[in-house]
């Protein structure tokens, strides 16, 4: 499996191929967006007891499209007392760190857009990156909601990352491999073989299923403070920051804010598919299979998580910043280092 | 000594600055255009200063250019999300002062009317305060409920938000026919909506962490502030007017004065806040439901509305328990078709006051859900 | 308690300071009391245990054409009493005491009875405009107030 890459293997290793390779999770994420937005929409309009965008097209699904072609209309605003080159470059870091993500996630077994064998480690490397243009928006944008919007923001999503990292430690631990194909190839076979139920092996890793699906339960917590979504949202809370650290933004440079956010989401599902939840496997076996198939299963997988965190936000209120990183810090940190324990005996034993 | 030097010039220089930030009057969480200056240290406010009068229409110096039922539609426009409560007063202190005695459906009316807009209000305090908290999905469900309360209201008087419908000495028309279906089912589900916000919003750990033991208000305090309505009764104290000093036919009806003790915090804090607001509402339901039992269907609502209305030389305050508080409106006539002066006793304006008292110390997420807790309305503070 | 025994009360205290009781059929009793004082009286009303008025209800300014009327409407939390206090000052000399130190509500009230009367409360830690912005001139609820010509550029009557 050396050349896991279907582009290679029909045009051969050149530059068109890259190029393709390249562009082809763009292809997919301006899809994503669309269909994320308007899930967002009719999902809360759904728990809200609203019918949602009704007006444009049958049942309001081209709402997306008339959102986006309004954003890009926008006047796009710098304020003058702004510092303009970090102001301008910042949607853009944001939006470009959340991209370089999508450079190792394995939509099929054979389509990766970039093989490395560490890739859990490159995606954990480039996920923080995202903070620094969030900083960047909040304090060039000389607001001081703006730059408070940008402190939590950096303060959350750091902590955070430690939680986030233990998990991704664990599953190193589990799979023995940093690759996120041989992570996902472990997993194959029926549904209990993936690692939220303690990954393959006998009868004795009922004992470990908890630590595994505590593991799970604390990647997602994490990984909603990771992409601030409620209930840990506070970085951009409207109700005391206004926006947060897009406060000044509008038209594109806005969208792109908007559009990594939406790309962010979909990045920490794929992660919470490929460590947990096997990735492009089927959850039966060998039905519906295959690496088509995969591409099925993967996003579907995906979907269902960023589901989860369009309904987490339409449901819960939002924490308050001390709260925020009690949990980080009180909870889910000694919770994962036990977990991370537990489970590393559990890999010993094997 | 010179060790000591040394760790006083360290400690001189870890003094932070403090950020002043005005906050408003265009802010998603002010409530209206209030602007709040506040001081901050790090996320700590320390100091809060509000700038009121955004919104100053100069109601006062209307009312002595108007006669008394002019004054009416722009009573409603003081609170505007409880104008029936607002009217009320006003009216009972013409009636009052001239002494005319309305009708026992008259009454029935005022009384239902009033109860199913401080549901509204209510709703609305516990909807915004929970927008503010971040949770955005009980708003949307109590406003789908207020808009029943608001038909109710339409099929009555007309209007949906401002009414101009309790008059001297009567109403401005009849009910419709189907007054009591309507009211009756508007309660069923105003009841089923409550049992769900309950376990939603008010018994969610988030919101609890949120609320509990933030902006607490001691009773002595509050006192000095003058503040009223829920805000006191949290604080633990069961002062309401339509119990200690009974107006209109309140005293035949059964109910009870929730007050806040602190159930999951310390009593007069943002949840206490809330949760009397809660609980008033099924007070309000029990009021509504015994009025319909014993509701006069027979007799006019107009017959006793003066031609003309020219109050003898004297003065009077009127008052009554609105949602947010005890509403006043100080009168004085010298005799003529027109008032010599009409004050206005806003329970928003005082409440208001109270607030830089109780966000002190806390941090400027809490500041948000204290003013969301306080439950002011902008027309009413700045008049 | 009577405001006819309160008045009783205040007279055998404060004597001269309290001038009279005013009663009227149609209308609210009241009780007139010179301006000098009112910080005493009113403490002396609040910290009493027969009167124990805890709460300010209002506090409103009037315009009697030669002099200017503050009113005080009190209640008491506990024996559930209420009390009208009214207070007279000249118009060239709107001076009388605060009583920010007495009840904190004062606070808010005394600045709108200057905002829209100019009076004048003595010993106010913060006696400006609250309603109207902080510049603007002349006392609005004043029955010979003319309204400005413009503000800050822009015209004001419409």
């Amino acid at each position: 499996m050396e050349e896991a890459n279907f582009v290679f293997n029909m045009i051969g290793e050149n530059w068109i191929a890259f190029a393709i390779i390249s562009l082809l999770p763009m292809i997919f994420l301006l899809a994503y967006a669309l269909i994320a937005i308007l899930g967002e929409l009719k999902i809360s309009a759904f728990i809200q007891e609203r019918l949602g965008p009704m007006r444009t097209g049958p049942w309001g699904i081209i709402q997306p499209v008339a959102e986006v072609v309004k954003l890009l209309q926008k006047e796009d605003i710098t304020p003058d007392s702004a510092n303009k080159p970090l102001f301008n470059l910042a949607p853009f870091i944001m939006f470009a760190a959340s991209y370089a993500g999508f450079a190792v996630i394995p939509f099929s077994s054979y389509f990766v857009p970039s093989g490395i064998n560490l890739g859990l480690f490159f995606l954990l490397a480039v996920g923080s990156l995202g903070i620094i243009g969030l900083l960047m928006g909040g304090w060039a944008s000389n607001n001081k909601y703006s730059l408070l919007g940008g402190l939590r923001a950096v303060a959350q999503i750091v902590s955070y990352e430690i939680p986030a990292a233990m998990v991704i430690l664990t599953i190193a631990v589990m799979a023995g491999s940093l690759d996120l194909q041989e992570i996902i190839r472990q997993q194959s076979g029926w549904f209990w073989n993936w690692f939220v139920f303690g990954g393959s092996g006998g009868w004795i890793k009922i004992i470990f299923l908890p630590f595994s699906f505590i593991m799970c339960i604390i990647y997602i917590i994490a990984s909603l403070a990771e992409t601030n979504r409620t209930p840990f949202d506070i970085p951009e809370g409207e109700s005391e920051l206004v926006a947060g650290y897009h406060t000044e933004y509008s038209g594109m440079k806005f969208a792109m804010f908007f559009f990594a956010e939406y790309a962010n989401m979909f990045i920490v599902s794929a992660i919470i598919t490929i460590i947990f939840f096997g990735g492009w496997n089927s959850p039966f076996g060998d039905f519906m299979g295959g690496p088509i198939w995969g591409v099925f299963w993967f996003v579907s997988k995906a979907f269902v998580f960023v589901f989860l965190q369009i309904w987490l936000r339409w449901t819960l209120p939002r924490l308050r910043v001390d709260q925020l990183m009690y949990v980080s810090w009180k909870v889910l940190l000694p919770f994962s280092f036990v977990c991370f324990l537990a489970l590393s005996l559990l890999v010993m034993l094997k | 000594m010179s060790e000591k030097k040394y760790i006083d010039i360290e400690f001189s220089q870890l003094d932070s600055e403090r950020m002043r930030l005005f906050m408003g009057p265009q802010h998603p969480s002010t409530h209206g255009v209030l602007q709040l200056e506040v001081e901050l240290d790090g996320e700590i406010v320390t100091d809060l200063i509000p700038h009121i009068g955004y919104l100053h229409r100069c109601f006062e110096k209307h009312a002595e250019n108007m006669t008394y039922p002019q004054i009416i539609p722009y009573i409603d426009r003081l609170d505007y999300i409880s104008s029936m409560n607002n009217e009320l007063p006003y009216v009972m202190g013409l009636e009052k002062m001239l002494d005319i005695q309305v009708s026992e459906k008259v009454e029935y009316i005022r009384v239902i009317f009033s109860e199913l807009n401080r549901i509204a209000n209510h709703q609305i305090a516990i909807a915004t305060f929970g927008l503010d908290s971040g949770a955005f999905t009980p708003f949307l469900y109590y406003f789908r409920d207020r808009e029943m309360i608001l038909t109710i209201f339409e099929k009555a008087s007309g209007g949906r938000l401002l009414y101009n419908y309790f008059w001297v000495g009567g109403l401005a028309a009849d009910v419709h026919p189907t007054f009591k279906e309507d009211i009756t089912e508007a309660i069923r589900i105003i009841r089923d909506t409550n049992a769900e916000i309950l376990n939603l919003l008010l018994k969610n750990k988030i919101f609890i962490d949120r609320t509990a033991n933030v902006g607490i208000l001691p009773a002595d305090i509050a006192i000095s502030y003058g503040v009223t309505g829920p805000i006191l009764r949290a604080s633990g104290i069961p002062l309401d007017l339509r119990k200690a000093e009974p107006y209109s036919i309140y005293e035949r009806f059964d109910f009870d004065i929730p007050v806040g003790n602190g159930e999951v915090g310390t009593v007069g804090d943002c949840w206490d806040r809330n949760i009397v607001r809660f609980r008033e509402m099924e007070e309000s339901c029990k009021i509504i439901e015994q009025a319909l039992k014993t509701f006069p269907s027979q007799g006019d609502v107009r017959e006793n509305v003066p031609k003309r209305i020219r109050l003898p030389k004297g003065e009077i305050y009127c008052k009554a328990e609105n949602p947010k508080g005890e509403l006043g409106f100080y009168i004085i006539s010298d005799g003529k078709d027109k008032p010599e002066r009409v004050k206005v006793r806003a329970p928003s304006f005082v409440n208001l006051s109270a607030l830089p008292e109780m966000s002190r110390g806390y941090m400027f997420a809490d500041l948000v859900m204290i003013l969301g807790s306080v439950d002011i309305v902008l027309g009413e503070v700045d008049r | 308690m009577k405001p006819n025994e309160i008045f009783k009360e205040l007279k055998v205290h404060f004597g001269e300071e309290i001038t009279e009781l005013v009663e009227n059929p149609s209308s609210d009793t009241y009780i007139s009391v010179k301006p000098e004082k009112i910080d005493e009286i009113c403490r002396f009303l609040r910290d009493n245990d027969a009167f124990k008025f805890d709460f300010l209800t209002l506090l409103s300014g009037l315009d009697l054409k030669e002099k200017l009327g503050i009113v005080y409407h009190l209640y008491s939390m506990e024996l559930k009493h209420r009390l009208v206090l009214k207070t007279e000052v000249p118009k060239d000399s709107p001076n009388l005491p605060s009583l920010v130190r007495v009840w904190r509500t004062a606070d808010w009230h005394e600045r709108e009875a200057f905002d829209m009367f100019g009076i004048n409360f003595q010993g106010h830690h913060n006696l400006i405009r609250i309603l109207c912005p902080y510049d603007w001139e002349g006392y609005p609820l004043r029955k010979d107030y003319k309204e400005p010509e413009e503000y800050h550029g822009n015209r004001v009557p419409y």
